[in-house]
């Protein structure tokens, strides 16, 4: 299969990027997106020009590495996937085909297709852990956990942290992955402890690291490759609000 | 390869009292902005079921009038509560729809949008125009300053003549047009916005989200065919 690419090139962060024509030829129907990025590549060195720098370490949609927004959805057309897991039989032979960073000002770029997602690990860092002594695993049944909350506890907890919600929000909002976060552990008993805490820190680091505001127009829940639902962000906003109150309440 | 680092100057900064620090934070504002936002949606339906009494006669839309004058102090307070609320809605959704277009600096190239709809995106706008609808609309009909003829209306008991005052407003078929329009503009915003509020008062979940944002259209298609009943009926002189 032929394709014409149209993509984003930027030699660093604060330079300024075009989207540049490429050419990608005989591209096997079988090859996924990146392994089609990768042929265009090695043609590029051959001829001696600057790879396009993007994203990837799995390559089976498990570790969120891989990011790009092609033609306007980040992770490419189709559900529940990673790019990594996009194949080039979804798109037509001579199809064009647009390719782009995560655009968002908390995910600066630092080359070409590659942003820097350590927001979502400093937002992490503000409370999306539980505090206890680390030691031999405990007795499994010593806390109870019924199975509706273990069940949706799980779902939260599948977010692999690739920041597709972000970049397919309107808003550039982290909402989706923040909500995930705070959610597996406020479902949990052993999150009880830090459990307004965490909401009213993880939030307002997600604020202070410039992410927008969440709109309801679940763009986020469509594009996300673990399926997180929206209304783990419904969740989040009655815990945030009970969280405030609480704190502003306990800081007395 | 050197990998740039985030500014260490956050984006926002927040309060050390609780409750201005709600108020700035994100999910608080929101919280905010879709509780004046309910407030303003009932004030709607109040304000439809008041004005669909045209229907029932020329008696008991102006004895309903004489009835909302009569309140008094009281109408002053939900007069002035409902521009209290319709400040604060503008003035937050301005601040947000402001942060969030500077969480994007550079817009895509192509849009792929999978699950918005035109209703939800263009918010800010429907909202903008409803603001411009709302202020024609009181120096309409409720200060009369576009049409002074209005405050010489009496009827046969000596009350405000409501009744005519919207007949004679909306035989006029270019005002009775950006009516509908606004009503049509209206209704696109409490359709999102309905489902908005459920959202952020957080009593959406997977399960009833589809009913939810069904709910919004189905409500928002009842208000806007309420409301423009009336200036369709008195165009077409079935009342007269």
């Amino acid at each position: 299969m032929n394709f014409n690419l149209k993509i984003w090139r930027q030699a660093e962060g604060s330079a300024a990027g075009k989207f540049v024509d490429y050419q990608a030829k005989e591209i096997p129907a079988e090859a996924s997106f990146l392994e089609m990025l990768d042929i265009v590549n090695e043609g590029l060195i051959a001829r001696n020009e600057e790879p396009v720098a993007f994203d990837s370490d799995c390559r089976e949609g498990i570790c969120g590495t891989c990011s790009l927004v092609i033609n306007g959805v980040p992770h490419g057309p189709g559900k529940a996937k990673t790019t990594c897991q996009l194949y080039m039989r979804r798109f037509r032979d001579g199809d064009t085909i647009w390719v782009e960073p995560f655009r968002v000002l908390a995910f600066p770029i630092i080359k070409d297709l590659i942003v820097n997602r350590s927001a979502l690990d400093q937002i992490v860092e503000a409370g999306g852990y539980i505090s206890v002594r680390a030691g031999s695993a405990p007795e499994a049944n010593g806390i109870a956990v019924s199975k509706r909350d273990a069940d949706l506890s799980m779902e939260a907890a599948a977010c692999i942290g690739c920041g597709a919600c972000a970049a397919a929000c309107p808003n550039s909002s982290a909402m989706l992955f923040t909500a995930a976060k705070i959610s597996h552990l406020g479902l949990l008993p052993q999150g009880q402890v830090e459990r307004s805490r965490r909401a009213v820190s993880m939030v307002r680091k997600m604020d202070e690291l410039g992410f927008g505001n969440c709109s309801n127009q679940y763009e986020c829940e469509a594009v996300c490759p673990a399926e997180i639902s929206a209304g783990f962000i419904a969740r989040l906003n009655r815990d945030y609000a009970g969280s405030a109150v609480k704190e502003a309440v306990l800081a007395e | 390869m050197p990998v740039a680092t985030l500014t260490p100057a956050p984006a926002r900064k927040f309060s050390r009292n609780p409750l201005i620090a709600f108020y700035q934070s994100s999910i608080g504002k929101k919280w905010i902005v879709g509780a004046t936002g309910a407030i303003l949606f009932a004030y709607v339906i109040g304000h439809l079921i008041g004005n669909l009494q045209v229907f029932l006669g020329p008696d008991r839309i102006n004895g309903y009038a004489q009835f909302l004058h009569d309140l008094g102090p009281t109408l002053w307070v939900i007069r002035l509560s409902l521009l209290l609320a319709f400040i604060i809605h503008i003035v937050a959704t301005i601040q947000l729809a402001q942060q969030n277009k500077a969480a994007r600096p550079q817009a895509y190239a192509v849009q792929g949008y999978q699950r918005s709809t035109l209703t939800s995106r263009t918010m800010v706008v429907s909202g903008l125009i409803v603001l411009c609808f709302v202020i024609y609309h009181l120096l309409h009909f409720t200060f009369e300053a576009t049409n002074p003829v209005f405050r010489t209306l009496e009827d046969s008991h000596g009350r405000h003549d409501v009744y005519r005052m919207l007949i004679l407003g909306f035989r006029k078929p270019l005002i009775s047009f950006f009516y509908v329009l606004s009503m049509f503009l209206l209704a696109c915003h409490l359709s999102h916005g309905f489902a908005s509020v459920v959202q952020t008062f957080g009593i959406n979940n997977s399960k009833i989200s589809g009913i939810v944002a069904r709910s919004g259209e189905s409500l928002a298609s009842l208000i806007f065919i309420g409301y423009i009943s009336i200036p369709i009926f008195i165009l077409l002189r079935i009342v007269h």
